[in-house]
């Protein structure tokens, strides 16, 4: 991160910045620690409904983690080209990371009002509860990422790559490699491991 | 940080992506798939936070590592003391009827702390 700011001024503040952030994703891990231990007690609790094997759609759980791992890597071309001082390769790589994590969040609602759609609903079983809690959850915050991605883009595509916007981007692209690495568990502990128990 | 940082972590991710799908889904039934998830999704948590999130790479008081391994620590007391304590319960308790289970309750109630 350190030859990102000029002045040692603007590099102490962004490493304590950096360090704020980091502890909020810290207590965000805890957050989804409880809503994993959650779904780890209820996963067998289904009410006489499905289980996980018989309503997952595996190739398409594979195609969403596919395209959150990709867009993680475009996010860090964004990073890279911060770095840089070259602004349309960071608004390039904003937009496709945008992109898809849009695609990955329309993809989960699709996934969900399916279920819904079907009669396995949150409030179905134990186990749809705590499974629609901990993959919405997850989708909640990559929404919320998107949100923040757009405010950023446009921000930097009419300003310019400033100091404050440098911090910003910096922060964000933290916020979406963790999600990335939560859904990595999300896409084991439920998808995979369902599967398999 | 540099380009080629960012692709190996990427390949590697993927790598290890599709040998964890392929493994749970085509081989579902094997005795050790378990053992295999688990340390696939452990490597490939060491790979993301090593090239995305730049744990390690701290100068100065490593305060970033330090909150890490408070929050594994933490992490790992909440899901494995949940899921220990309520298998554990689970295990006593499901052999009864909800009629024992209430006197079963409501015996140990009297019983006080």
């Amino acid at each position: 991160m350190s030859s990102v700011a000029e002045t040692p001024e603007q590099k102490h503040l962004l490493s304590k910045t950096t360090i704020g952030f980091w502890l909020y994703l810290m207590t965000d891990c805890l957050l989804f620690a409880t809503l994993f231990a959650t779904f780890a007690v209820l996963r067998g609790a289904t009410a006489g409904g499905p289980d996980g094997a018989e309503i997952y759609e595996m190739p398409v759980v594979l195609a969403e983690t596919i395209i959150l791992l990709t867009s993680s890597f475009t996010c860090g071309m964004a990073l890279l080209g911060m770095m840089a001082k070259n602004t349309k390769q960071v608004l390039w790589s904003l937009v496709a990371t945008f992109l898809l994590g849009l695609a990955f969040v329309v993809i989960e609602v699709a996934e969900f009002a399916k279920l819904i759609a079907e009669g396995h609903g949150p409030q179905a079983s134990a186990f749809l509860s705590a499974f629609f809690t901990l993959v919405g959850t997850h989708g909640l915050h990559v929404s919320v990422g998107l949100l923040w991605l757009i405010i950023i883009g446009v921000l930097i595509w009419k300003r310019g790559l400033t100091s404050k916007l440098t911090r910003s981007l910096t922060l964000f692209a933290l916020f979406w490699h963790f999600l990335d690495l939560i859904w990595i568990f999300v896409f084991t502990v439920v998808y995979l491991m369902g599967v398999v128990v | 940080m540099t380009v080629s940082h960012y692709v190996t972590g990427f390949i590697l991710s993927l790598a290890l992506t599709l040998m964890a799908y392929y493994v749970a889904v085509y081989h579902p039934t094997h005795s050790l798939v378990l053992l295999i998830l688990v340390v696939l999704a452990i490597t490939q948590l060491a790979v993301q936070l090593l090239y995305f999130l730049h744990l390690g790479e701290e100068v100065g008081p490593k305060l970033k590592q330090l909150s890490f391994w408070f929050m594994a620590t933490s992490l790992i007391i909440i899901v494995v003391g949940s899921v220990w304590i309520m298998s554990n319960l689970n295990e006593r308790m499901m052999h009864f009827s909800p009629q024992e289970k209430t006197e079963y309750m409501l015996r140990e109630y009297d019983k006080g702390f």
